[in-house]
């Protein structure tokens, strides 16, 4: 009769209090780190938020009175990773095309599948190594050697895969239906590419853009010794084949200062940096998880 | 009548039509191509640049730790070894802490909606730049684990991993802040495979009066374990490739140790650390120890697919 009821004291039962309880620390151990990152960088960052921090040249260290600001590093986080996504959007997604819509199995696109997943696995540094011996010792582009357009052309190379992985599988998700209506209609396949399955897969592709280029722009080991890291404005077009600055690379070398008027605008960049990946990360969860819903109904 | 066969006439397909769909399926064709192309280039380019340095030093670079720009000497023993210690034992903490936090998500201890937060809480930790991450391990992780080095350099020096007096940056801050950065993957991809496993094998599990933790040794783990196995390769891969926070915090010294209290290399930040002054043959030098990194990194990511492919869809 008694061995109906729940006994607290059979080791079964104190192994999996035991077990439970250590899953519920990893948990905790898991999600701490995030909460005390969050909460220094907004506090320690975002404290030392001044309208001049967008407006100056950040000063050279050794100076410790004052560092300036940061606004030739944000304009060229802003420059560096729109030169990636034009470079990465059309090739990624143009591949993904083919993945999804051309190619019927085989050797080939099983080949570049794989060459898809084993580029997302290359480290970053190699993609910046690979642009140094390409691009900045070569001095192929028009004689300028570490220059922000080098930048982009590394981070491009970390972007690929992230957006043709998205146009595959979000065509992949596109019902067939859709296709043969179309084609049935008479419209030929370019068309119902552009027309029907690209637009119909169009939410799911873009979040997975957008988070590619959220990843990229804090991306620091590509662009050291590609683009480098420049104290000036940049004020013209011309200026994309000079070095250039990035407030990844701000941090980086801001960091590793001994002044603390340099640390404080590391931080500054940091806070920057921070909120505006991870609002971008936290909107297009939101819009996923909402148009899930949507189209449960 | 008449107005139905202009219908028809219009419908017809012309030959520009045609032509532009083949051009359209062609630049797809060649824009997919382009993944391979990168990936040879990049091989070839790191291979072919390193060649100068591989034929003067041959194997004897991966076992000698001399790195001399003077006197024109390079071995990357040191930078090897350093990559494989940080990222093996920053693993072997991972592996635990993220298994264990999949299986909190996935099971079901407390309401759906916390373990929702709690598992976009640690996916968000992946989506932070190393390079903040970096940043926040020289002057917040280092400070607060400063005593607690001092105490395991005190109590622990008698073994060769804690011999050294602990001085700033080292390498088992390096190991540690690789561990905030790998637990989101190992942690997303076990959750996902764990969700894998089919119900059926739970409910046959507690039918027969498993415990809920027996069912999670016995089935539910051994049934994720080929998911879990591959995330846990691409976290290694990731953790042998990582730059930035790794280098800001590993001290960077060519000098080998034993000791995780001394400061280290690993391939990674030695190329973050001298590839914009270095002339000559340590240009060599550091391509190939960059190849060395991308032999390692890519050997473990084909491994990883490997086995994804090996042993996925059991169910």
């Amino acid at each position: 009769m008694n061995s109906l009821y729940y006994q607290k004291r059979l080791s079964r039962n104190i192994g999996d209090k035991f077990f439970t309880s250590l899953s519920v620390i990893c948990a905790l151990i898991a999600i701490l780190p995030l909460i005390f990152l969050v909460t220094y960088i907004l506090i320690k960052g975002g404290s030392q938020i001044t309208p001049e921090l967008f407006t100056l040249e950040p000063n050279p260290p050794g100076d410790d009175l004052d560092a300036g600001g940061i606004n030739p590093a944000l304009i060229g986080t802003l420059i560096i990773t729109t030169i990636a996504s034009i470079i990465a959007i059309p090739v990624g997604v143009g591949g993904g095309i083919y993945l999804a819509e051309y190619s019927k199995g085989g050797a080939f696109p099983r080949f570049i599948r794989f060459g898809v997943n084993v580029l997302a696995g290359v480290p970053s540094i190699i993609a910046g190594v690979f642009i140094y011996a390409l691009i900045v010792s070569t001095k192929i582009l028009f004689g300028s050697m570490y220059s922000g357009l080098a930048g982009g052309m590394a981070l491009s190379i970390l972007m690929l895969p992230t957006v043709i992985k998205t146009t595959d599988e979000g065509l992949k998700l596109v019902p067939n239906e859709l296709r043969y209506a179309s084609l049935g209609v008479g419209a030929s396949m370019y068309t119902t590419i552009l027309k029907v399955t690209l637009p119909s897969a169009f939410r799911s592709i873009a979040t997975g853009v957008v988070l590619g280029i959220a990843r990229a722009a804090g991306e620091t080991a590509p662009l050291i010794f590609t683009a480098l890291f420049s104290y000036y404005y940049i004020t013209g077009f011309g200026d994309l084949f000079y070095e250039m600055g990035s407030l990844a690379v701000l941090i980086y070398n801001f960091a590793l200062e001994p002044y603390d008027a340099q640390n404080k605008l590391a931080w500054a960049a940091s806070f920057i940096l921070v909120l505006s990946i991870l609002s971008v990360n936290i909107f297009s969860r939101i819009l996923a998880a909402f148009t899930e819903k949507t189209k449960r109904v | 009548m008449e107005e139905k066969l202009t219908l028809f006439k219009n419908r017809k397909r012309f030959g520009i039509e045609k032509n532009i769909d083949i051009i359209f399926k062609n630049t797809a064709l060649v824009l997919s191509s382009f993944v391979a192309i990168i990936l040879l280039g990049i091989i070839l380019v790191v291979f072919f640049q390193s060649f100068e340095s591989f034929s003067r030093y041959g194997l004897k670079f991966l076992v000698t730790s001399e790195w001399n720009p003077v006197k024109d000497e390079y071995g990357a023993f040191t930078a090897i070894y350093g990559t494989l210690v940080t990222s093996f034992l920053s693993l072997l903490i991972t592996i635990p802490l993220g298994v264990g936090t999949a299986i909190f998500i996935t099971e079901d201890f407390v309401p759906k909606v916390v373990r929702e937060i709690i598992g976009s809480f640690v996916e968000l930790l992946a989506a932070i730049p190393s390079v903040v991450l970096g940043l926040w391990a020289i002057f917040v992780l280092e400070p607060f684990f400063r005593a607690f080095f001092v105490f395991l350099h005190n109590f622990f020096g008698w073994i060769p991993l804690f011999s050294t007096e602990p001085t700033g940056r080292n390498s088992l801050l390096a190991i540690l802040i690789l561990v905030v950065m790998l637990l989101p993957i190992v942690t997303s991809i076990a959750r996902d495979s764990l969700n894998q496993v089919p119900k059926k094998l739970r409910n046959a599990a507690y039918g027969i009066g498993a415990s809920r933790w027996k069912t999670i040794f016995s089935v539910i783990l051994p049934a994720a374990l080929s998911g879990i196995m591959a995330g846990v390769l691409l976290a290694l891969g990731r953790a042998m490739g990582e730059t930035m926070a790794v280098t800001m915090i590993i001290g960077n010294s060519n000098a080998f140790s034993w000791s995780l209290l001394s400061p280290g290399y690993t391939i990674s930040s030695m190329l973050a650390n001298q590839f914009g002054e270095a002339d000559g043959s340590q240009v060599s030098s550091l391509f190939y120890a960059a190849f060395v990194l991308m032999i390692l990194s890519l050997v473990v990511n084909i491994f990883a697919q490997w086995l994804v492919k090996k042993f996925s869809l059991k169910y």
